[in-house]
């Protein structure tokens, strides 16, 4: 058996700083953070990896794409976070994806009455400050923001589309690549341009 | 060696994990109420211990904290507050507003405006803005998930039927992102137009009632009034007697036993920090200026 990589060297302070930048990158959508990641296992991106050990718990069903779905990262997972992996991306509270081929029809969205019980989707990207414009607008936003990324799948502005028109229900995104993670929460009208 | 009692800013790092996906989907939906599984503190219910419990959620060893009590940070909940983040975390505390990143509020907002980066804490009593109108909550949830919100108008068309006006001066509700209405917790009216696209996030915690609400920067933050009847924030018709202001909220102080009573600003930072820039007011010198910002 391989040597499992370490977590974060001291959970309650990495944990803080992680959770800090992750809150001001989903009040701030658009907003660009940079974590100071564990040594996730690849393929996991360590920003992902930073995302999972400072949100999940045994509290919360965690599934994995078919590209991250490889048994380092399912051991890291569970042995550092403790979280139990769900095969149905419709049972996951958090989900991370690598693939662009994103089931995104399939997640959680929350009810009316209760529209906090909606998954939060991890997706790894190819990188910031590159390739396709995204223009952004609602609550956290002074006018409008503008975010490139590379790597997006290319339905995702059509299926953001249709999340937002679900709201107050809805999927919130988590962007990341590498260590820099930016947020997409539901209440974000994202256009192309 | 001997191991900490408790961990970093005293709740354990489940309780942390839980409460700060709280926080993240609170903000996703800014204005409606999360449940969460409120912990028991080491101070009863009624004493801010929802706010306490965002605040260590949030709180890291860089982080300066303020708190304040009604506006003062002299009081015994104020100080009581920042002490056991003092002890808990290790964070350096303040009294000025401009230098914090984290305040935690007990019904008042500051009066100097609030910057892009710091983080507003509120204490919230009853997080509900239509229980007093509704007492079940599968109602009330109900209410939320349809935006009927035609019950809280009729409680302000009822005040202006009775009263002329609508009577409301504090824990005013609004209406956040054009769809969720919420309780800004009793804050004085007077500082509603102050959560309206502020710079700051503001973070809402109600303890005892288990819920975590979040208004983002720059959103949309309306005080509920009719076209003929428009809000209007309430405040003494008076000036500040230490410093003279007259644009912020004053308190109404007994300063004698002879029925002696003097306004004066409810943010003692703003304005401690008025008087050192040689505002005076008409009671400037009195004793009870002696007492405050040390």
């Amino acid at each position: 058996m391989s040597a499992l990589a370490p977590g974060f060297a001291d959970p309650p302070l990495a944990a803080q700083a992680c959770f800090r930048r992750l809150l001001e990158a989903m009040a701030r959508p658009g907003t660009v953070v940079t974590l100071a990641p564990p040594p996730a296992p690849p393929p996991l991106a360590p920003a992902a990896g930073a995302v999972a050990l400072t949100l999940c718990d045994a509290d919360t069903p965690v599934w994995l794409d078919a590209a991250l779905a490889v048994p380092a990262v399912l051991d890291w997972l569970r042995f550092h976070a403790g979280c139990r992996i769900v095969a149905a991306p419709e049972e996951a509270a958090f989900a991370f994806a690598a693939d662009p081929a994103v089931p995104f029809d399939r997640f959680q969205v929350g009810s009316d009455e209760y529209p906090d019980r909606s998954a939060t989707v991890v997706l790894q990207i190819d990188a910031f400050g590159a390739g396709a414009a995204l223009r952004l607008e609602g609550p956290g936003i002074e006018r409008a923001a503008g975010l490139h990324v590379r790597g997006l799948p290319s339905c995702f502005v059509a299926w953001r589309a249709a999340n937002r028109a679900l709201y107050p229900r809805g999927v919130d995104v988590v962007l990341v690549a590498g260590r820099a993670l930016a947020a997409l929460p539901r209440s974000t009208d994202v256009t192309e341009g | 060696m001997s191991l900490p009692a408790y961990s970093f800013a005293y709740l354990d790092e489940q309780t942390k994990r839980m409460i700060r996906r709280a926080l993240l989907k609170a903000v996703a939906i800014p204005g409606y109420q999360v449940p969460f599984a409120s912990r028991e503190m080491p101070l009863a219910y009624g004493w801010g211990t929802g706010g306490m419990q965002v605040t260590a959620a949030v709180i890291g060893p860089d982080d300066v904290l303020k708190v304040i009590d009604q506006g003062a940070d002299d009081t015994t909940n104020a100080v009581s507050i920042r002490r056991f983040f003092a002890l808990t975390a290790g964070v350096r505390t303040t009294e000025r507003t401009a230098e914090a990143t984290i305040i935690q509020t007990r019904h008042r907002i500051p009066e100097t405006p609030l910057a892009a980066g710091q983080i507003l804490v509120y204490q919230v009593p009853q997080p509900e803005p239509l229980r007093k109108l509704e007492p079940r909550e599968t109602e009330t949830r109900r209410m939320h998930a349809l935006a009927e919100y035609g019950l809280m108008h009729v409680k302000l068309y009822e005040d202006i039927a009775r009263h002329g006006r609508i009577t409301l001066s504090y824990d005013y509700p609004v209406l956040v992102n054009g769809r969720h209405v919420m309780a800004p917790s009793p804050i004085p009216s007077f500082d509603n137009p102050k959560m309206h696209r502020s710079p700051a996030l503001q973070l809402f915690g109600a303890g005892r009632e288990k819920r975590i609400y979040a208004v983002p920067p720059y959103t949309d933050v309306v005080s509920l009034a009719f076209e003929d009847h428009p809000f209007r924030p309430w405040k003494a018709e008076a000036a500040c007697g230490l410093c003279g202001a007259t644009e912020t909220y004053l308190d109404e102080v007994v300063v004698d036993d002879r029925g002696g009573r003097l306004f004066v600003c409810s943010d003692t930072d703003y304005c401690a920090e008025r008087r050192k820039a040689g505002h005076r007011g008409a009671a400037a010198g009195h004793a009870l200026a002696a007492g405050e910002g040390g």
